[in-house]
């Protein structure tokens, strides 16, 4: 037990006094707040517009498409196509042409574009939907509506949502900021157990090609080593949530100081300012604390299992480039699950997310996914009570690769030789 | 007494016998040589005594008592294939190492500052050992195998990688500890370490021991009654029972016939010549290998 602290001890040590461990320990955050927020902001910058040269042909002056936040149309009085396409498509990304028509119905399947690169299937879309909105404007003045009465008459309903628990209390849910934390937490799991397993695999090598590996199993034994390198990662990864959890409560608390004074001039419309502060509140209203616990029950778990793969890899591999061929396997249930956490989150109580949730090499990340949508206790214990077999089991199995593998030097290994070390006696 | 006792040792790999019912003995406060040939069982065997790998069968005694696992705090393993962790400091690395081999953490330090005094090592305690040359890394190896004081220290090849001049002072650090009643298994394929340091050797072939015994017996049980002659003078009449294998002016060798006549040699050659030296060539124990593998 004390060797076992003493490994424990020195590998956690040696990993945080790195100045890598600081330097990724606060830059992480910034790396995931840029992979969440960046697309946003791409997506909705008005820098790119999209210009559309139009050479107008039909002599129904009603339809006029009107250029928009992303589509900038410009009208061309030259009226010949072929005299002018070629031109017009270098200075323009497209060139639509509506030909002479003699209906205006005609205008539905009459229309080209022209441009040197394919058009992307968002900006046809986009045209298409302004064509198409235009063009029912005009059929509904021709029969006589007025479309500003069918605007009003739309409807937009929101549901709100309530959960509610055994004793009959209800709490108020949300389904867009479950959403966002099944998505969010499902993804945080799978780049966690890559990101940790990966440096217990890569210290296990260090330690293979540094050849101390059978120095310090002359005084411990290997699985002693082995489980102490998994659980100082393990520490390692607990000590950066915390900081990242006490660096988001500043962050949190610095940015609060100046959205309370900057909020009013923000401009939302009505329909977006109620939709953000009901998130908002059932973002307060969701069980945080023990959302934060259930996740680190499932990032513990879901690491200990592949962590110790992870290691059982490493002592299979002289060197990191050896591992490919063994890492493959281990991180397909891990993509699968990240894949499938869409679907999940779509349909988070059907058979496929309780089957998934229940497996332990997919339910951390599935039931994370799951976990603010509610599930109820008796699934959620048998889920970790299957993950801790599952660790149990794949740590027994990695030891038995472990203690033989890092003895082994400059042999290419093959699935058939982990077999063979699985068999052999101690 | 022995320190340790392999009895009927038998060890497995995929059906080929790295270790064929090995039988030894090594006795206590002596240097033990472990030979044999490339392949021949001796990782394995060493693996064994440190506890790395365990029997399929066979029982070991360590102090006269069954081997557990409390034993190896009293061993000290310097590994063929061997080094260090890279960013770590020289002195926290062998406290470390010390630690795992049970030391507190006070005992620990006093001794670093002993040996690393003693071998004029101090200024590089605060050093990475990525910084060390490799022969100062494998000082660093050998200090933190003998810091715990281990009863059996087994070093295999420990004079890899040292120059003449810390070979030397490996060695006598060597023949120190078995003189602080320490007893020390060396592995090594250079056998003139073997012939200087060794007081007793097993010869290792095909996971069993094919020789056991202190370094002299053996050369004498292998030792073909050749001797040695320096002369003044002309020897021309033949040598009854001898065989003359050289002859030159002043110098000659020669081979009984049967071991009963050899002390007639001397008899018959000073009745012929003035003797100036005369001694029985012994086989060297890199002859007893090569003769005992070949006659496998």
């Amino acid at each position: 037990m004390n060797k076992l602290f003493l490994i424990i001890k020195r590998e956690y040590l040696s990993r945080v006094r790195k100045k890598s461990f600081i330097i990724m320990t606060l830059l992480t955050p910034l790396f995931m707040i840029g992979v969440f927020v960046v697309p946003i902001l791409l997506a909705s910058s008005s820098e790119d517009k999209t210009t559309i040269a139009i050479i107008d042909n039909n002599k129904f002056n009603e339809f006029r498409l009107t250029s928009s936040h992303n589509l900038e149309y410009t009208y061309i009085n030259e009226l010949s196509l072929e005299q002018h396409k070629t031109t017009l498509i270098e200075t323009y990304d497209f060139l639509l042409h509506i030909p002479e028509i003699d209906s205006i119905q005609q205008i539905e399947s009459s229309i080209e574009v022209y441009s040197t690169n394919q058009m992307s299937l968002s900006i046809k879309q986009n045209v298409e939907n302004q064509i198409d909105k235009k063009l029912t404007n005009i059929y509904l003045l021709q029969s006589g509506i007025n479309p500003d009465q069918i605007k009003k008459s739309q409807s937009k309903s929101r549901i709100k949502t309530y959960v509610v628990d055994e004793q009959g209390e209800n709490t108020k849910g949300n389904s867009e900021a479950s959403f966002g934390i099944g998505l969010v937490g499902g993804f945080l799991i799978y780049i966690f157990i890559f990101m940790y397993g990966t440096m217990v695999m890569r210290s296990v090598i260090e330690e293979k090609t540094n050849r101390i590996v059978e120095i310090i199993i002359s005084s411990v034994k290997p699985f002693e080593l082995m489980l102490g390198k998994i659980i100082s990662v393990a520490l390692v990864g607990l000590s950066q949530f915390a900081m990242w959890i006490i660096l988001g409560f500043v962050f949190l608390f610095i940015a609060n100081g100046f959205i309370s004074t900057d909020i009013d001039v923000m401009n939302l419309n009505a329909n977006e300012a109620v939709l953000s502060s009901e998130i908002g509140s059932s973002l307060m209203a969701l069980p945080i604390k023990s959302l934060i616990f259930v996740f680190l029950i499932y990032f513990l778990g879901g690491y200990l299992l592949y962590g110790s793969l992870f290691a059982a890899i490493g002592s299979a591999s002289d060197q990191e480039t050896d591992s490919q061929q063994f890492i493959v396997p281990i991180t397909i249930p891990l993509i699968v699950s990240f894949v499938l956490v869409q679907v999940v989150i779509d349909n988070p109580h059907g058979s496929l997310a309780y089957w998934l949730s229940m497996i332990p090499f997919t339910s951390p990340i599935i039931m994370i996914a799951r976990i603010p949508f509610g599930v109820a206790l008796h699934e959620l214990l048998l889920s970790i009570s299957l993950l801790i077999g599952g660790f149990l089991l794949t740590t027994w199995l990695a030891a038995k690769i472990y203690r033989v593998g890092i003895l082994m030097y400059g042999k290419k290994i093959s699935y058939k030789e982990l077999w063979k070390w699985l068999k052999y006696k101690d | 007494m022995n320190i340790l006792e392999i009895k009927h040792v038998i060890k497995e790999y995929e059906n080929k016998k790295a270790l064929d019912s090995i039988s030894l003995n090594v006795n206590e406060g002596r240097i033990f040589g472990l030979l044999g040939p490339n392949g021949a069982g001796k990782t394995t065997l060493i693996r064994i005594i440190n506890q790395i790998t365990a029997p399929d069968k066979g029982e070991i005694l360590f102090s006269g008592e069954r081997f557990k696992r409390g034993h190896i705090q009293n061993i000290g393993y310097l590994p063929e294939e061997r080094g260090l962790y890279k960013s770590m400091k020289v002195g926290e690395q062998c406290l470390y190492l010390a630690q795992l081999k049970g030391l507190s953490k006070n005992e620990a330090k006093q001794k670093i500052h002993h040996w690393f005094k003693k071998l004029d090592m101090l200024d590089w305690l605060n050093k990475k050992v990525e910084e060390l040359s490799k022969g100062m890394a494998q000082k660093v190896q050998f200090v933190s195998t003998v810091l715990h004081q281990p009863k059996l220290i087994i070093l295999d090849e420990p004079f890899t990688g040292f120059d003449p001049i810390n070979s030397e002072i490996i060695k006598n650090e060597i023949i120190a500890l078995k003189e602080s009643g320490s007893t020390i298994i060396l592995s090594t394929h250079r056998m003139e370490s073997v012939e200087e340091l060794c007081d007793d050797i097993a010869l290792i072939n095909s996971g069993q021991c094919i020789l056991e015994g202190s370094v002299n017996e053996i050369k004498n049980n292998f030792k073909e009654h050749i001797f040695e002659l320096r002369f003044e003078g002309t020897i021309q009449n033949e040598i009854q029972h001898f065989e003359t294998l050289v002859i030159e002016s002043g110098y000659g060798i020669f081979k009984a016939k049967n071991k009963e006549n050899t002390h007639t040699l001397i008899k018959q050659v000073v009745e012929q010549v003035n003797v100036t030296s005369f001694n029985e060539k012994l086989p060297t124990i890199n002859d007893v290998f090569i003769q005992s593998v070949n006659n496998e």
